[in-house]
């Protein structure tokens, strides 16, 4: 009987446990668990300060999860050590656990710059886990003055949570634009202005040069005071304990089509690893839901025996601000189609015969008919692309892929 | 397991499934007071192009993208059915973003609903195949993956 483990209990984690039980349902799973809570929705941290999740709901799974999959889980308890020769994992209390199978899934860290006089600020708070979110919203009163460091999907959906709770919401960034990592100029001014338009003020191409208790001292010489300061600058894949092995690691660990690490029974998934975008052809950690639960369960069926290969990763967000969604995925190369009116903007991305990517603010009705676009690489020359890009239906298809689709038998 | 197909053929594009099936989630008893004057949210949608017409609702995919997709854990497949729960979604849209079929949209409320074939309603078996006037719906077997 096989022994899986896994370190870490995230969506990654709960996506490999439910794929090892779809191939093996008797092998041993013990979950490697350093939050004290069973697996929940990290995104949905931000609704939780809004109002629009409580404990209750924001449980991933219901609350017999681990139990109906026969999992054993360890909460509160930190992998030091992996030793791969011995197929051991080390506890930090030393205990050791032994496996056939590993998957890493450890997920990410935020990462905090060097900031001068940042240890004089006392009310400060990282926005990643529940207990992070749990904290803040402690810390928080109808005065509070909020400054978050970080315009990006973090670090605004904290804003979004925040803004009618608090006095006031102030945001700055290095980047010269919000959601830089997501949207092009023109749509990260639209989006910015919504944002504006619902108190949220900016510090843009700026950043805090160093704090002095509560006020920031930016790099433009304005002086922000605050009450409360929210560091979101951006996240690093926890990539230590495969590393520190000797496994191939690049900003995650590296990982095939199959989540197989570089090492012999090591499989890793989720925001610590580092597979293909498709969307570009190269390695790249693609740090969002969707993939850590794809990555998850494809390991999970690969280490119990079965063949499931990932090979769609793009990346893809949905977003929504104050009521405005925000819709990307792919890549933002190659010949764009656009459609602006003065509440929404359409941008699509073609090239190679290809939808290569897209920007949707406020017109996302069955986007995911681009999506799979992108995901399948569908060539644009097998559909009528004059009637997609008015708006995503699957009447652009042909007569043959609709029957394909809908008819249930090909 | 029983689903819904539609032969494109057939569909008239009259979009009484689009009411019937708004009508038949409404829980109300009188279809001119659950829809009269009102928006209607159905959980099917006519899809339509220059020689064409036919009705869209979810497939409840063997590989379901969306429930894989949910950052809510709203979404899950029960005996072949892929179901919401609608007091878990937090309606930030990622399963229209990934629906290859565009099967989902959001309700009246705000949050996301789907075709769930009306076995959790009144009606019990799914009304836009019982409206259709030209049997252009149907639900039956072809025996698709579960």
């Amino acid at each position: 009987m096989k022994q899986y483990v896994i370190i870490g209990n995230g969506v990654a984690a709960a996506g490999c446990i439910e794929g090892i039980r779809s191939v093996d349902p008797e092998g041993g799973i013990t979950v490697i668990s350093e939050e004290k809570r069973a697996v929940y929705c990290r995104p949905l941290i931000s609704y939780y300060l809004e109002g629009k999740t409580d404990l209750d709901r924001i449980g991933y799974r219901g609350a017999d999860f681990y139990e109906s999959m026969r999992a054993r889980v360890l909460l509160g308890r930190k992998a030091v050590r992996i030793d791969p020769d011995a197929r051991e994992i080390e506890l930090d209390d030393g205990e050791k656990i032994g496996y056939t199978e590993l998957c890493i899934a450890a997920g990410s860290s935020p990462f905090v710059p060097p900031f001068e006089g940042l240890d004089s600020v006392k009310n400060k708070y990282s926005f990643m886990t529940l207990d992070d979110a749990l904290a803040l919203d402690r810390g928080i009163g109808p005065d509070s003055r909020v400054l978050i460091v970080g315009a990006g999907l973090i670090g605004l959906k904290c804003a979004e949570g925040l803004a009618g709770r608090v006095k006031s919401v102030t945001v700055c960034d290095l980047a010269d634009r919000v959601l830089s990592s997501i949207l092009d100029t023109e749509c990260a001014a639209m989006m910015q202005r919504h944002l504006e338009r619902h108190g949220i003020s900016f510090f843009l191409n700026d950043s805090a040069a160093r704090f002095e208790e509560n006020t920031a001292y930016m790099k433009s010489g304005a002086a922000v005071p605050f009450d409360v300061l929210v560091l979101a600058v951006g996240v690093r894949a926890n990539t230590s304990l495969f590393k520190d092995m000797g496994g191939e690691v690049n900003r995650g660990i590296i990982v095939d089509e199959r989540m197989r690490t570089s090492a012999q029974g090591i499989y890793a998934a989720g925001d610590c690893a580092e597979g293909t975008d498709i969307s570009i052809g190269q390695k790249r950690v693609l740090a969002i839901l969707p993939n850590a639960y794809m990555q998850g369960h494809a390991a999970g069926v690969n280490m119990a025996g079965g063949c499931e290969v990932f090979d769609k990763a793009i990346p893809m967000n949905s977003i929504g601000f104050f009521g405005l969604h925000a819709m990307t995925a792919g890549s933002y190369d190659g010949e764009l189609y656009e459609e602006k009116t003065e509440n929404s903007l359409k941008r699509l991305f073609t090239g190679d015969d290809l939808l290569k990517g897209f920007i949707l603010i406020g017109c996302d009705e069955r986007a995911g008919i681009y999506t799979s676009m992108i995901r399948e690489k569908t060539p644009l020359s097998s559909v009528d692309f004059t009637l997609l890009k008015k708006a995503a239906t699957t009447a652009a298809f042909s007569a043959e892929e609709r029957r394909k689709k809908f008819g249930g038998v090909v | 397991m029983k689903r819904v197909y539609v032969n494109e053929a057939w569909c008239l594009g009259c979009h009484l499934c689009e009411y019937n099936c708004a009508f038949a989630n409404s829980g109300l008893s009188d279809m001119v007071l659950a829809l009269k004057g009102k928006p209607i949210y159905p959980r099917i949608h006519v899809e339509e192009n220059e020689q064409i017409s036919y009705a869209v609702s979810c497939r409840h995919c063997k590989d379901p993208v969306c429930v894989k997709s949910c950052i809510a854990g709203a979404l899950s497949k029960q005996d072949g059915v892929i179901r919401i729960d609608k007091n878990k979604c937090v309606a930030c849209y990622t399963c229209v973003l990934v629906c290859p079929y565009g099967a989902l949209a959001p309700s009246e409320a705000g949050v996301m609903q789907k075709c769930e074939l009306c076995l959790q309603n009144a009606c019990g078996e799914p009304a836009c195949v019982k409206g259709c006037p030209n049997r252009a719906i149907v639900y039956e077997e072809r025996g698709e993956a579960e």
